[in-house]
């Protein structure tokens, strides 16, 4: 493992432990005060859903607006979970996590089964996959919580609070991101059938099917805690520099991985030309499911850390308006550039949310979405590529295998 | 046998049968495009498929390879069904094509352009990608290595790190016809390779076809519109009008149908000969 820490991963890691240090210091001895700490965490959330859109729009091509909808569906069932738990309801935790692995293992299932028909339509698969989900989180509900919930709530209230609450608190936000997941994956099969322009228009839809879901949580939805229209409250504030950091490195880290294998290749050929791609043997179906998997996980979890540092969610604070947000960090960053997103991510949330909220008089907010369609304008007409274009850090950046150098010539350049 | 010229030799047809076009027939709306189609290749062949505008050859390749579904008639490859099964099946089945314009993943890489094809056979779980495992290593690596040699019998190696859509326009031709042979097909469709090219580049276009197809053992179909291509290259030829077959055999026995050049060149031309 040690042997390959050296050159852009050196620099990398380095990098990133060093940022990791300083800011500890910074969050751990109050230099940053509570507003201050909160833009980097919001700037991190922002950066980990704009990096799932990236993925989705920049890489795969696909139109996305419905990230807002994914990071809504992280935040409030991760903060579900941690409410409840701190509620002294193990319930939350154990039907979140056991109906996602449930649902997975299921879904392996279906697929290992459709795989054996010829010409199943978008829809079969998705109701087969929709009734398999709405079993498994039965399953996890009605059998498993009555078995789980007391051993788990056993278990770790032997353990001391502080590292319970971790445990709990990973399990909320894996558990967010998963679900994240698997409703992008059911709503994926058939809408990722459209072409992109279609597929655009459905996921604007579905944010805002969320985010009126969300607005009745307590009448049509059955979770009174979420408290509707009015806001949830009570959430434990449990995000922490640690997790917030760990989170974004993740997500830096799979979201490379994956574009540096084949099956990022198949994501990036899906952008380049879809019939191409498939007459070189690519599902194209898969690829962008792939993308828009994953992409929604990362939103998903970016969910959970922000509801966690915020303390209080609204459903207003995940209106499709606000859907363009990463939509234009991604914009501005450059498509298809991680370095670009990040920097942008960071930045955007700095400068509109931080410096300017401290500059401009109270009114600004009113003008924000002047200002974000001016600068989107005027970012088109200079820089069409995005502020960093194509540019990647070297640990980012893919590197291509040097030639197969022929024998003569290593031989001349050690004579 | 039906689908193919009666005339070739016998030591041809031994050869087993790679694909069987059986009456194929296909509707866009009311439009028939192709009617009543046959075709036998067998292994190691290099046929051709000829014919005016509109005739519907491209349509043929397009229900083989799975982007229309035949309304009618059956596609058999290696004497399994093709139709039905979605396009990316029938590619890793063993058939690669080439576009009439060409179809490079133009942001990309050379090199890259050819590993995508390989991605069937890449022979790692997406989760050893996402944590890139010694077994990700192992297999990228040799993917790569592959990848490189390809270029290399295409000339291309010294290009891998450039952009596709920069190459001259003969090399994005090559490069369109190794990124179909990484894919490791046993027939190749090859849909107006010549098209857009100089004399001088079409000779070098037939050796390499000639190189690949012994190279690779390989199978060919040509659709081309020019003559000099399909009379030099091919061993017969089948020459289709409106969606039929009107003629079938030996390039120097389409070459004098009165039929064949009643299409091509009108029926003026056919009554003045």
């Amino acid at each position: 493992m040690l042997k390959r820490l050296r050159g852009p991963n050196l620099l990398f890691f380095g990098g990133a432990l060093l940022i990791f240090v300083v800011f500890q210091i910074l969050i751990g001895f109050h230099i940053l005060n509570n507003f201050w700490r909160g833009i980097i965490y919001w700037g991190a959330a922002i950066t980990m859903v704009s990096l799932g859109l990236n993925l989705i729009y920049g890489y795969n091509g696909q139109f996305s607006l419905g990230q807002y909808g994914f990071y809504a569906i992280g935040a409030y069932a991760s903060a579900d979970v941690t409410y409840r738990w701190t509620n002294g309801d193990p319930a939350g935790a154990v039907v979140l996590v056991t109906g996602c692995i449930l649902a997975l293992l299921l879904f392996a299932l279906v697929s290992a089964f459709l795989r054996r028909f010829y010409g199943v339509t978008a829809m079969t698969k998705f109701t087969a996959y929709l009734l398999v989900t709405i079993l498994a989180f039965f399953i996890a509900l009605r059998v498993l919580n009555p078995v789980l919930g007391p051993v788990l709530w056993s278990v770790l209230g032997a353990l001391p609070a502080v590292v319970s609450q971790q445990i709990v608190f990973f399990l909320a936000l894996l558990g967010g991101a998963a679900f994240a997941g698997i409703i992008s994956f059911l709503f994926g099969i058939p809408v990722l059938e459209l072409g992109s322009d279609y597929f655009g228009i459905a996921t604007l839809g579905f944010t805002i099917i969320v985010k009126v879901l969300l607005d009745n949580t307590d009448t049509l939805l059955p979770f009174p805690e979420m408290k509707g229209a009015r806001g949830m409250v009570g959430i434990p504030e449990w995000t922490t520099w640690p997790w917030v950091f760990l989170s974004l490195l993740f997500v830096i880290l799979i979201m490379r991985n994956l574009l540096h294998s084949t099956y990022g290749r198949t994501v990036v050929s899906v952008r380049e030309d879809e019939r191409a791609a498939t007459l070189v043997g690519i599902d194209v179906a898969s690829a962008k499911l792939l993308a828009f998997v994953v992409g929604s996980f990362f939103a998903g979890l970016a969910g959970g850390i922000r509801a966690h540092d915020l303390a209080f969610l609204h459903p207003q604070s995940f209106n499709f308006i606000q859907s363009f947000n990463p939509l234009i960090i991604v914009v501005f960053g450059g498509l298809g550039s991680m370095t670009g997103t990040i920097l942008t991510g960071f930045i955007w949330i700095f400068l509109l949310e931080g410096i300017l909220r401290l500059v401009l008089p109270q009114g600004f907010e009113t003008w924000r979405f002047v200002v974000y369609p001016l600068a989107l304008l005027l970012m088109m007409l200079l820089r069409p590529e995005g502020l960093f274009g194509k540019y990647e850090i070297p640990f980012l950046r893919q590197v291509l295998p040097p030639l197969r150098k022929k024998q003569p010539a290593a031989e001349e350049v050690t004579a | 046998m039906k689908g193919r010229p009666e005339n070739l030799a016998p030591e041809v047809e031994a050869r087993p049968v790679v694909l069987e076009l059986e009456n194929v027939t296909h509707f866009f709306g009311n439009l028939r495009a192709v009617y009543a189609f046959d075709l036998v290749l067998r292994h190691g062949e290099l046929a051709g498929l000829i014919g005016p505008n509109g005739a519907g050859k491209t349509t043929v390749f397009n229900l083989v390879t799975g982007v229309y579904r035949a309304t009618e008639g059956n596609i058999r490859f290696h004497g399994a069904e093709l139709v039905g099964l979605p396009s990316h099946e029938i590619i890793q089945m063993g058939i690669a094509r080439t576009f009439q314009n060409i179809r490079l993943f133009s942001n990309l890489t050379v090199l890259d352009n050819v590993r995508i094809a390989y991605h069937p056979h890449a022979g790692y779980s997406l989760a050893d990608a996402v944590f890139h495992t010694p077994r990700y290593r192992a297999k990228e690596a040799e993917m790569t290595e592959q990848a490189q040699e390809f270029l290399a019998i295409f000339g291309l190696e010294e290009r891998q790190a450039d952009v596709a859509g920069s190459l001259p326009y003969g090399l994005q031709r090559r490069l369109e016809i190794a990124r179909a042979l990484a894919t490791r097909p046993q027939l190749l469709i090859l849909d107006e390779p010549a098209a857009g090219m100089n004399p001088q580049e079409i000779d070098e276009l037939m050796e390499l076809i000639h190189f690949i197809r012994d190279r690779f053992d390989l199978t060919i179909l040509l659709v081309e519109h020019r003559m000099r291509l399909v009379m030099n290259i091919c061993e017969w030829i089948t020459v289709m009008d409106f969606g039929e077959i009107i003629a079938r055999g030996k390039p120097e026995e389409v070459r004098n149908n009165p039929q064949v050049i009643e299409a091509y060149l009108g029926r003026q031309a056919a009554i003045l000969r």
